[in-house]
């Protein structure tokens, strides 16, 4: 257990959590966009930056992205001093002046009071934030079917060699957790397409409802040890299979204490 | 030969000096970076070539030798005789045979390939008395040019792994952390972080395995001293090496070399296998039961690749993309384990730190920065190479008795250290005694040692657009700041730079900065504004000029200037006209030309080839 301040209230802290964990909890509201429960944090949107000091820092102050610190004892953080929010809001002015057709941004930007850039605007500027959501959750799903290319201002989001990417078993994961919407994908009855990858999707063998793509089942299946037959059946069958089972468990058992 | 015992390495070096001794002349050819790319590798086909020929009494073929980079790249192909020291400059390899007859055969020199200073026009044959060396201290780059660079037996000779012996059979792992602490020795890979206190950090790390890796990555442009150390001298940094990984527990180890060093690559694995055939390198090094082995690893190339988190994944074959840390690589680093990584001139201190004592090496330069410094010196200044001062001599010393002045004479302008994130100081900094701290006090760093100079032709808003495009096309692009904050300064600079900025810009600029270097992930991003800030703090006059006279006084901008040609002056020589690739000058022979605004680009070509003065730019 460990005691810090923050916005001048004492809070107490598990060993090995980050500030941002304990900001949350205590309800206090700050922008954490490259951030997601499923996956370690990044670092890379920078808006959850805050001030941190010490007592006996002489008054110095750092400033560190709350996802990635380690709470420590004796901390003093503030999370939206004057400089935070100079930060924050010209971080968003930045992020405006390069997704200006995004409503994501355009939504988040505006919370902080930016609603147009004061910068050099990239009128095709695309959706894509960056924010490595999607490459991380991929690789966490173990597929590590997209990742970044290139550097700098020219980085983006793409399968190997911008080809439908052998890894992809169409998932979805990444598309589900891109905040911006970036990552298109489309269902036309059993066919799925994402990244410029066709699949068909697995029809229930009991109430022909479609779920999941075959290679997303045949990865699952090899990868967790799971018979692949198991995934013929839908979850909604399933759990109707094994109400009836218990059914007729329940049934059977009142028959003996009858006889 | 494997050595086993430390008498051996004695018996041994008492062998190979006494060979080199008999050797009453030595051919020393450079083959540093600067050397070879003016010719050098022709230079010594022709020696081997003459010397086969004829046959000169008591001279051996391997009395020639093919060193490092000698320093003074200015004025290569360097050859030196030994023991005089003779300095032939700039020589081809039709002086090849000459060179022989006269300080081989005879002891006489061939004047006109030796070195004139400029200052008076007298020769100085040995270059001792050069002022470019003599004003110079040499610890790190102490071998090169000096000694073979394929041949770890020079380096022995040389005192190379005496140190090693040392530090193996007479010191505890702590006695030499204690003695690097000593010394005072700072990282001079660019953050000046105390190499004792990170190597004590990691052997106290109870997480094993622990590694040490070298950063030879050295992606400033237009730096070469870890470059020429790795090829001319790569034993010093395998030795200092073996004796941090001993320091710290380390039983493997990593170089990690930019894939454009392709001969530093060779001649590294090629001293490594050497070191390994005398033991001192591989299972039980010395006899002493303690055992390394190193590895190169080869770099892909980017800038960011150099910051030691992004280093550390790219030599486990992972994107070269820094990590957010908050707990240092000293402690998790490579595979996440406890890391030393250092620079590459670093660990070439090293042995000589072992060797003299580390109060020795703390006597030399200033308290806070002990030591000396290599720099590579480029731009205007009339002697460019690489060269050694202890910390703490001045900017002056370095630029006029080191670098001989300004080309040509011209005005000097500003000195740009610590490679494109650092800063540019005015003339009224000539006189501050470089080191870590003076140079950050004065918003500059010292980064890893490049320092251009520049003269009167320079503007510094161009110069703050060409280093801050180089950190855009470099970010990694991982965080906001850096690569949308970088990429918005570069084109407001860029707009500054053709009249197009207001006033207000600059503060914008200012803040914009403050924040990217708050928030950006890596010392990139932290860094990054440092070439706007620091031209802007000394020369704020420059940008106001920009913004509101829409002129470029050092006439560099192209949008702000226009090139006329002077009608007094032309006497219709027709050169212009045909240096122009865009057939903006009009003309015929003998009369006067003009030059249409409207298809001149300001190449600036007719102008350099105008030997009447008659075109001005304003
Ligand atoms: C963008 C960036 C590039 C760097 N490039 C280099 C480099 O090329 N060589 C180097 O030795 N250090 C470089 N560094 C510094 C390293 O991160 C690290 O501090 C250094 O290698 C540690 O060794 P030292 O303590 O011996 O200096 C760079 C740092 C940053 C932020
Ligand atoms: S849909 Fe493909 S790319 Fe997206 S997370 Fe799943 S496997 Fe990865
Ligand atoms: S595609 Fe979406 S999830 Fe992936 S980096 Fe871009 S914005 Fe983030
Ligand atoms: S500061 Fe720049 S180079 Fe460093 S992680 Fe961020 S984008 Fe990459
Ligand atoms: S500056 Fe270049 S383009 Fe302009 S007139 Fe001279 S040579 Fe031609
Ligand atoms: S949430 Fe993006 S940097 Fe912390
Ligand atoms: S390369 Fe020959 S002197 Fe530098």
């Amino acid at each position: 257990m460990v005691h810090l301040t923050i916005n001048g209230q004492v809070v107490q802290a598990n060993d090995g959590e980050m500030l941002l964990d304990v900001i949350k909890r205590m309800g206090i509201d700050i922008p954490a966009i490259c951030q997601h429960d499923a996956v370690e944090p990044f670092g890379s949107c920078r808006l959850c930056t805050v001030e941190i000091t010490k007592a006996d820092w002489d008054g110095w102050k750092n400033y560190v992205t709350s996802c990635l610190y380690p709470v420590a004892d004796g901390l003093i953080v503030n999370t939206h001093s004057e400089t935070v929010n100079e930060i924050r809001k010209t971080l968003l002015d930045l992020y405006l002046a390069r997704h200006p057709n995004s409503l994501f941004v355009r939504k988040l930007a505006a919370e902080h009071g930016v609603t147009k850039t004061s910068y050099e605007e990239i009128p095709d500027g695309d959706d894509c934030i960056l924010c490595g959501l999607c490459t991380r959750i991929c690789e966490r799903m173990g597929f590590s079917a997209i990742s970044t290319v290139g550097r700098g201002h020219s980085k983006e989001v793409a399968p190997p060699l911008k080809e439908a990417p052998p890894d992809c078993v169409g998932c979805l994961a990444c598309a589900q957790c891109c905040p911006t919407g970036h990552i298109k994908f489309s269902e036309e009855g059993a066919s799925r397409s994402i990244w410029g990858k066709q699949f068909e999707k697995i029809a229930c063998s009991k109430c022909g409802k479609l779920t999941i793509t075959k290679e997303f089942a045949d990865s699952l299946s090899e990868t967790r040890n799971i018979p692949r037959e198991y995934f013929d059946v839908c979850d909604d069958c399933r759990r109707k299979e094994i109400a009836l089972t218990m059914g007729r468990l329940a049934q059977w058992s009142r028959e003996e204490e009858t006889v | 030969m494997r050595i086993d015992k430390p008498a051996q390495l004695t018996k041994l070096r008492k062998e190979l000096v006494a060979v080199e001794k008999k050797h009453t002349k030595k051919i020393m050819i450079c083959c540093g970076p600067g050397c070879l790319a003016n010719g050098a590798a022709k230079i010594v086909e022709e020696f081997r070539k003459v010397l086969k020929k004829k046959h000169i009494r008591g001279f051996k073929i391997e009395a020639l030798k093919e060193t490092g980079c000698h320093g003074f790249c200015e004025r290569g192909p360097l050859v030196i005789i030994e023991p005089r020291g003779t300095f032939y400059t700039k020589v081809k390899p039709k002086d090849v045979e000459e060179i022989i007859n006269e300080s081989i055969r005879k002891d006489e020199t061939v004047e006109r390939l030796l070195y004139d200073d400029p200052s008076n026009g007298h020769k100085i044959e040995r270059y001792n008395d050069i002022p470019f060396y003599s004003h110079q201290q040499r610890i790190a780059l102490r071998n090169l040019g000096h000694i073979d660079q394929y041949k770890i037996e020079d380096y022995i000779v040389a005192d190379g792994y005496n140190a090693l012996v040392k530090a193996l059979t007479k010191m505890k792992p702590d006695e030499i952390i204690a003695e690097v602490t000593t010394s005072g020795l700072r990282g001079r890979g660019g953050a000046g972080f105390s190499t004792g206190r990170k190597w004590a950090t990691c052997a106290k790390a109870e997480d094993t395995p622990h590694y040490v890796i070298c950063n030879g990555d050295e992606g400033d442009p237009g730096a070469f001293m870890d470059r020429s150390i790795m090829e001319g001298d790569p034993h010093s940094v395998l030795e200092g090496m073996i004796i941090a990984a001993y320091a710290v527990g380390a039983h493997e180890g990593y170089i990690y070399v930019r894939e454009e060093y392709p001969l530093a690559i060779e001649n590294l694995k090629l001293a490594i296998h050497q070191a390994t055939e005398y033991g001192f390198l591989g299972e039980n090094i010395l006899g002493s039961g303690f055992s390394l082995t190193l590895n190169v690893s080869r770099g892909g190339g980017a800038f960011v690749c150099g910051e030691s988190s992004a280093l550390m994944k790219s030599v486990a074959g992972e994107v070269g993309e820094p990590r957010a840390k908050y707990v240092r690589s000293v402690l998790k680093g490579f595979h996440d384990k406890p890391t030393v990584l250092n620079n590459v001139e670093t660990y070439a201190n090293i042995p000589v730190i072992i060797d003299k004592g580390g109060e020795w090496f703390a006597g030399i330069g200033t308290p806070g920065s002990s030591g000396t410094k290599a720099f590579s010196l480029v731009g205007k200044v009339r002697n460019t190479g690489l060269i050694e001062v202890p910390m703490g001599t001045k900017l002056r010393e370095i630029i006029y008795d080191i670098g001989g002045g300004i080309l040509d004479n011209r005005p000097f302008k500003a000195v740009q250290t610590g490679g494109p994130s650092g800063g540019c100081l005015p003339e009224e900094k000539l006189d501050l005694p470089v080191d870590f701290d003076t140079l950050t006090e004065a918003y500059s760093m010292m980064g890893s040692g490049g320092m251009i100079v520049m003269d009167d032709h320079t503007c510094v808003v161009d110069l703050a657009k060409y280093f801050l495009a180089f950190l855009v096309e470099e970010s990694c692009g991982k965080c906001v700041p850096c690569r949308e904050g970088l990429f918005q300064l570069h084109a407001m600079v860029k707009k500054i730079s053709e009249g197009q900025g207001i006033e207000e810009d600059i503060e914008k600029m200012e803040k914009l900065s403050d924040v990217i270097i708050k928030s950006s992930l890596c010392g990139l991003g932290k860094s990054g504004p440092n070439p706007f800030l620091s031209t802007v703090r000394y020369f704020r006059d420059e940008y106001l000029a920009h913004i509101r006279d829409k002129k470029c006084p050092a006439k560099v901008c192209r949008e702000l200037i226009r090139f006329d040609i002077i009608a007094d002056k032309c006497d219709g020589c027709t050169a212009c006209l045909s240096a122009c690739a865009f057939d903006a000058i009009t003309g015929k022979k003998n009369e006067v030309h003009v030059i249409d605004q409207d298809k001149c680009t300001k190449c600036g070509a007719c102008e350099a080839v105008c030997t009447r003065n008659a075109i001005e730019v304003s």
